[in-house]
C-alpha cells in the first residue's frame, strides 16, 4: 500500500519544482523537508536568471513550473543581460528579495493540489526487490511511494570550511544529511566530492554607497513568466565597488589561513565562480577585481558582495573588506565559507534523471554535480515529471539537446559527467540561435501539455500567442514591396527590381523596424512582444535553416534506442577500450553514444549494424 | 539507363560521356533514389566530375560508410547481409584506423590542430563576451584582434589549399602524358620507361586507341605514364573519341612528352601548348636528330636525360607547393568550407553570436577530418585565459 505516488526529499529549488511538477500531473505527492519555513530559501546569491540561466528559467516557465512566476513576484532589480548583443544570447536576470521569494514559493507550494508537505528528516531509503519503495524518516516511520526524488543539495555529508575551522553542516545553520550519504554509498553508487563557496553577508547600514557607482535595473522590467503581465514590486539599484592592491596584499599574506589553500579542501570548485583567493593567486597580474553589492531585500539592508566568495578566517575577511571603497566601516553579518559535499556521478542516471542502478530513485540538483538555482529547478521539474510518469506507469519523458537548454544540461551530465560544479552557459548549446529565451514556450509548452504538466491558464495563453505568431508570420510574408517603394521610406535595398517581403527586409542586419512598419502600416497591428519574436526569427532565418539539418540529424540518432540488454562485448571490430567504455556508460540512444569521448564514427556504424540485427532477431522469434 | 554527355553546370563544359543509371527507390542498394554515373576511369575525369558535383547545391561527398548506413536505416539489408557486413565493417575499421594513424603521424593533423586551436582561441574570446559580459573582469572586446586572427587564418588556409596540387601528385601520382602522331614511338617509349611489355606495340598506325596508364616508382615518387592514341584526323568514330580523350589528357597532364619522329612527313606540331609540354626527338637510332631530348627507345639513348627531366619537374612542384599533407579531395573540400565560414564570420562582426556560430561551423568542417569539437574545449580555453566569476 502506497502512501504517495511520489515522495520528494528536499525543499530547495529542485525539490519545489519536482514536487509541483509531479502534483500537476495529478499524482499524490509528498514534499519532505526539515522545516516548511526554509522552503524557497536562496542559500547563495539573491538573484535568479542570467546568461544561460535565464534561458533555463524561461524553460521551467514554459513547462508551467514555479521559478519564473515566483521570481517575478520577488524581483527588485530586473535586467536583461547582453541587451546590446544578439537576441539568442540575451538572458533575463533579477535580484530577488529573499523574503518575498520564500513567501511566494511557499504560497505556491501550499496552493498546489495533490501536494502535501511533511516536516521531517529522511534518514534512509526503503529498497525492495532492487527498486526504491519509499523513505525511512529519522523518527523511524516508513513512507511508501512508487518513486522517490532526492534533491538534497549540499546536505550530503556537507562540511563547511572557514579559515582553520571546519564543521559538518548542510548550509549555514542547518544540519547535514549523513544517513542518506551512507545509504547511497552502500548501494555502490559512485560518489564524488565537490566544493563551492559563498561570500560574507554585509550590514548595508555600515556601507557608504554615496561614493559608489549605482547600477539600476531596466527602465521597464521584463518578467520571466509568460503568466506575468507586469512587475509590481518596487525596483532598487545594485552598487559596484572593487578590490584594491591593499586588498590583494592582505589576502596574499593570509593565504595559508584559507581553507582552500591550506590543503584542507581537496575537492574541485568551479572555475567560473572562483573564490577571491583563487582570483588573486591565478590572476596575479590584475590589481583590481569588480565586486557587485547586491541588496538581499526591500526591508532587509543585508548586502551580498558578489565576487568575494572566500574561505579565509573571519578576521581576515573583515580586514580585506575594509580596504575597499565604500566598505571602510563595513560590518559583517555572517562570514563567508566554503562547503564540501557529496554528489552522485550523474553518468549513472538515465535522461529521465532516474538512477539506473536503483529504479524508482530520481536525483535532481546539486546532488548531480550542478551548481545554481536555475540548473537545480530545471532538473527538479524533469525529475518530478518522470517520477510521476513512473508512478502512473507511463514511459520516460525526455528533453533533447535540440529543444532546450535543459536537454543540453541533462545530456551533458548523463553522457559526460562532471569534473567541477556544472553551470549552464549559452556556449554549451550548439543550437544556441534556435534555443532562445524569447521562444522557450514555442519550444516546450506543447510538449509540456502533452505530458500533463501545463495548466489551463497557460495552455490558453500559449494557444493565443501561437496564433498571433502565425498570423504575424503570414502578414510578414505577404507584405511585399519593390525597391522603389522601399526607398521611398528610407529603406536601403539594391535597385534590382526584386520584390521583397517584410520578413526579407527584417532579415538585414541593419533593418529598421520603424521604417518597415511605416512602409507596411498593417504590421502596426502586431502586438509588440509578438513582433519582437518575429523580428528575431527573420534576422536569424538563414542560420536557423542551416542549423535545422544538424538538428534533424541529432533527432534521428536520438530516436534510435540502444536497449539496456545490448551486449557490446560480442561486437566484432570494436576495440576493447571502446567495449569497456560503452558497457560502462550504457548510452540509451545512438546520439548519446556519439557524444561519449573517443567513440569513432566507425564504432557508431558497428553499433547501428548490431542494433539492426537485434531488431531482426526479435522479429524472427 | 542512358548514354549521356556529362556537363559541368558552372562552365557548361562537357566533362565526359558515359552511362547514367537511375536506381529508383525502394529497390536500390540504399532504398533511396540513386543515380550512378559510369564514366571513363581516369583520375582526371573522376576528379573533374567530383569537383563539378560538389559545387551543385545540396550535393556533397558521402561520409565514411554513409551508403551502408543509409542502407541499414532503410531496412535494405537482411540478417545474413548484416552479418557479412559486420565483418566488412570490422575490416573497414582496421583500414580506417591504419589510414587515420598514417595521417595522424603526418602533417595534416598537426596543421589542422593548429588551425583548430587558433579558431578555438578566437571562439573563447567571443564566448567570453557572450557568456560573461556581465562580469566586470572580462576585458573590453578587441574586434581588431579578432579581425587580425581571421585574416591570418584565411591566409594560412589558402596556402594549405594551394599545396593541395602537390599533395595530390604525391598521393595520386605525377602524370606524364605521352603524345605525338601515330607511329611517333609513344608506346615504345612507354615500354622502355616501364621496362616491361605493357602497351601493345605494333607498326600499324592507330592501334593504341585507349589511354594506358603505367605506374612507375621514381625515387619513391609515384609517376603515371599515360600513353594516348596517336593524334590525327580520323574517319573512325571510335578513333575520334580516342583522339578527343588523348587531347584532354594532354591538357591535364603534369608533364607532356610530345614525340616527333624523323620518319613522319606530316606536320608534327603539338596541339596543346604550355610550359608543361616538352618536345622529344624520338627514334634517334634511325637518324641522329639534333635537340636537347633526342632519344631512342631501342638503344636506350637519352632515356636518363628524360628521367632527369621528370625528376626536375616533380621537384619544381614540390618547391612551389611544399606540403604533401593536403592530398585528398575531402581535405580540400573541408578547408574550402572552413574558409567560407571564416569569411562569413568576418562579415558579421557586429553580431558576435553569429561570429560564434560561423566559428563553430568552421571548426566542425576541420573536425570532420580528424575528430570532433567539444564545447568543453572552448570553455577550457576561456577559463584558462580570463578571470571570470563574481
Amino acid at each position: 500500500m502506497n502512501d504517495f505516488g511520489v515522495i520528494v526529499v528536499g525543499g530547495g529549488h529542485a525539490g519545489c519544482e519536482a514536487a509541483t511538477a509531479s502534483a500537476r500531473m495529478g499524482v499524490p505527492t509528498a514534499l519532505i523537508t526539515h522545516r516548511f519555513d526554509t522552503i524557497g530559501e536562496m542559500s547563495c546569491n539573491p538573484a535568479i536568471g542570467g546568461l544561460g540561466k535565464g534561458h533555463l528559467v524561461r524553460e521551467v516557465d514554459a513547462l508551467d513550473g514555479l521559478m519564473g512566476r515566483v521570481a517575478d513576484r520577488a524581483g527588485i532589480q530586473f535586467r536583461v543581460l547582453n541587451r546590446r548583443k544578439g537576441p539568442a544570447v540575451r538572458g533575463p536576470r533579477a535580484q530577488a528579495d529573499r523574503k518575498l521569494y520564500k513567501a511566494a514559493m511557499q504560497s505556491a507550494i501550499s496552493e498546489q493540489d495533490h501536494l502535501v508537505v511533511i516536516e521531517a528528516e529522511v534518514d534512509d531509503l526503503v529498497v525492495e526487490e532492487g527498486a526504491v519503495r519509499g523513505v525511512v524518516l529519522l523518527e523511524g516511520r516508513h513512507l511508501f511511494a512508487r518513486s522517490v526524488v532526492l534533491t538534497t543539495g549540499t546536505f550530503l555529508r556537507g562540511l563547511i570550511h572557514r579559515g582553520e575551522e571546519s564543521f559538518p553542516a548542510g548550509r549555514a545553520g542547518e544540519k547535514p544529511a549523513l544517513g542518506l550519504s551512507l545509504r547511497l554509498e552502500a548501494l555502490g553508487l559512485p560518489l564524488g566530492r565537490l566544493k563551492t563557496g559563498t561570500p560574507a553577508r554585509l550590514d548595508g547600514g555600515s556601507i557608504d554607497f554615496s561614493q559608489l557607482e549605482a547600477q539600476p535595473g531596466d527602465d521597464v522590467p521584463e518578467p520571466f513568466s509568460q503568466l506575468t503581465s507586469a512587475i509590481s514590486t518596487p525596483q532598487v539599484a545594485c552598487h559596484i565597488t572593487r578590490t584594491l592592491p591593499l586588498t590583494h596584499s592582505i589576502i596574499e599574506k593570509n593565504i595559508h589561513r584559507s581553507a582552500m589553500y591550506s590543503g584542507r579542501i581537496e575537492s574541485k570548485g568551479p572555475r567560473y565562480c572562483p573564490s577571491i583567493e583563487d582570483k588573486i593567486v591565478r590572476f596575479s597580474d590584475r590589481d583590481s577585481h569588480q565586486v557587485f553589492l547586491e541588496p538581499e531585500g526591500l526591508d532587509d539592508d543585508t548586502i551580498y558582495p558578489n565576487g568575494l566568495s572566500t574561505s579565509l578566517p573571519e578576521d581576515v575577511q573583515l580586514a580585506f573588506l575594509r580596504t575597499m571603497p565604500g566598505l571602510e566601516q563595513v560590518e559583517i553579518r555572517r562570514p563567508g565559507y566554503a562547503i564540501e559535499y557529496d554528489y552522485v556521478d550523474p553518468r549513472g542516471l538515465t535522461h529521465g534523471l532516474e538512477l539506473r542502478a536503483l529504479p524508482g530513485l530520481f536525483l535532481a540538483g546539486q546532488i548531480n554535480g550542478t551548481t545554481g538555482y536555475e540548473e537545480a529547478a530545471a532538473q527538479g521539474l524533469l525529475a518530478g515529471a518522470n517520477a510521476a510518469q513512473r508512478a502512473n506507469g507511463g514511459s520516460p519523458l525526455h528533453l533533447s539537446r535540440t529543444d532546450s537548454y535543459t536537454g543540453v544540461m541533462v545530456d551533458d551530465l548523463v553522457t559526460r559527467g562532471v569534473s567541477e560544479p556544472y553551470r549552464m552557459f549559452t556556449s554549451r548549446a550548439e543550437f544556441r540561435l534556435h534555443l532562445r529565451a524569447d521562444n522557450a514556450d514555442q519550444r516546450l509548452t506543447d510538449l509540456g501539455s502533452e505530458w500533463g504538466l501545463v495548466g489551463e491558464e497557460r495552455q490558453a495563453l500559449f494557444a493565443a500567442r501561437s496564433e498571433a505568431l502565425a498570423r504575424g508570420r503570414t502578414l510578414l510574408a505577404e507584405s511585399v514591396a519593390t525597391p522603389n517603394e522601399a526607398h521611398a521610406f528610407g529603406i536601403a535595398v539594391n535597385s534590382d527590381g526584386k520584390r521583397r517581403s517584410a520578413a526579407d527586409l527584417l532579415s538585414y542586419p541593419d533593418a529598421e523596424p520603424e521604417k518597415i512598419i511605416s512602409l507596411f502600416p498593417a504590421l502596426a497591428a502586431i502586438e509588440p512582444r509578438i513582433f519582437e519574436q518575429l523580428m528575431v526569427d527573420a534576422r536569424y532565418a538563414v542560420y536557423l535553416d542551416r542549423q535545422q539539418a544538424d538538428i534533424d540529424a541529432v533527432r534521428r540518432d536520438e530516436g534510435r534506442a540502444i536497449p539496456d540488454t545490448f551486449d557490446y562485448q560480442v561486437l566484432p571490430g570494436l576495440s576493447a577500450e571502446l567495449k569497456a567504455k560503452l558497457s560502462e556508460a550504457r548510452p540509451q540512444t545512438l546520439a548519446q553514444a556519439q557524444r561519449l569521448e573517443g567513440v569513432t564514427p566507425a564504432a557508431i556504424l558497428l553499433i547501428l549494424a548490431a542494433l539492426k540485427r537485434e531488431i531482426a532477431f526479435r522479429k524472427a522469434s | 539507363m542512358s548514354f549521356r554527355s556529362l556537363i559541368d553546370p558552372a562552365t557548361s563544359e562537357v566533362l565526359d560521356q558515359g552511362l547514367v543509371v537511375h536506381f529508383a527507390g525502394p529497390n536500390s542498394f540504399t532504398g533511396e533514389d540513386c543515380a550512378e554515373l559510369q564514366v571513363h576511369g581516369s583520375r582526371a575525369v573522376v576528379n573533374s566530375l567530383l569537383q563539378a558535383l560538389t559545387y551543385v547545391d545540396g550535393v556533397r561527398l558521402a561520409t565514411a560508410g554513409e551508403f551502408t548506413r543509409r542502407a541499414f536505416e532503410n531496412g535494405k539489408l537482411d540478417l545474413i547481409e548484416v552479418d557479412a557486413l559486420g565483418d566488412l565493417i570490422a575490416a573497414d575499421t582496421e583500414g580506417q584506423r591504419a589510414q587515420a594513424m598514417a595521417r595522424l603521424s603526418g602533417g595534416i593533423t598537426r596543421k589542422i590542430d593548429g588551425w583548430r586551436d587558433h579558431i578555438i582561441g578566437l571562439m573563447a574570446e567571443v564566448e567570453a563576451q557572450l557568456d560573461f559580459s556581465d562580469e566586470g573582469d572580462v576585458g573590453a572586446f578587441a574586434s581588431s584582434a579578432l579581425n587580425d586572427g581571421l585574416a591570418q587564418l584565411g591566409t594560412s588556409l589558402r596556402e594549405g589549399l594551394s599545396s593541395y596540387a602537390y599533395g595530390r601528385i604525391v598521393k595520386d601520382g605525377f602524370r606524364v602524358g605521352l603524345g605525338g602522331l601515330p607511329n611517333a614511338g609513344k608506346s615504345s617509349l612507354l615500354n622502355r620507361l616501364a621496362q616491361s611489355e605493357i602497351a601493345i606495340v605494333t607498326e600499324e598506325a592507330g592501334t593504341t586507341r585507349d589511354l594506358r596508364e603505367v605506374a612507375i616508382d621514381l625515387d619513391g615518387q609515384l609517376v603515371l605514364l599515360v600513353d594516348s592514341a596517336g593524334i590525327r584526323d580520323t574517319e573512325s568514330k571510335a578513333e575520334a573519341e580516342g583522339v578527343r580523350r588523348a587531347l584532354e589528357m594532354l591538357e591535364d597532364a603534369d608533364l607532356v612528352l610530345w614525340l616527333k619522329a624523323p620518319d613522319i612527313e606530316e606536320d608534327q606540331s603539338c596541339p596543346v601548348s604550355g610550359p608543361h609540354v616538352v618536345e622529344i626527338q624520338s627514334k634517334a637510332d634511325i637518324r641522329g636528330e639534333a635537340g636537347p631530348f633526342a632519344i631512342s627507345a631501342t638503344s636506350g639513348e637519352g632515356i636518363p636525360v628524360l628521367l632527369a627531366l621528370i625528376r626536375a619537374r616533380i621537384a619544381e612542384r614540390r618547391d612551389a607547393g611544399g606540403d604533401l599533407s593536403i592530398s585528398h579531395l575531402r581535405d580540400q573540400r573541408a578547408l574550402s568550407a572552413c574558409l567560407v565560414e571564416l569569411e562569413r564570420a568576418g562579415s558579421n562582426m557586429n553580431e558576435l553570436e553569429l561570429v560564434a556560430e560561423c566559428l563553430r561551423r568552421a571548426v566542425l568542417e576541420l573536425e570532420r577530418l580528424v575528430g570532433r569539437v567539444d564545447a568543453e574545449q572552448v570553455l577550457d580555453q576561456l577559463f584558462a585565459g580570463f578571470c571570470i566569476g563574481k
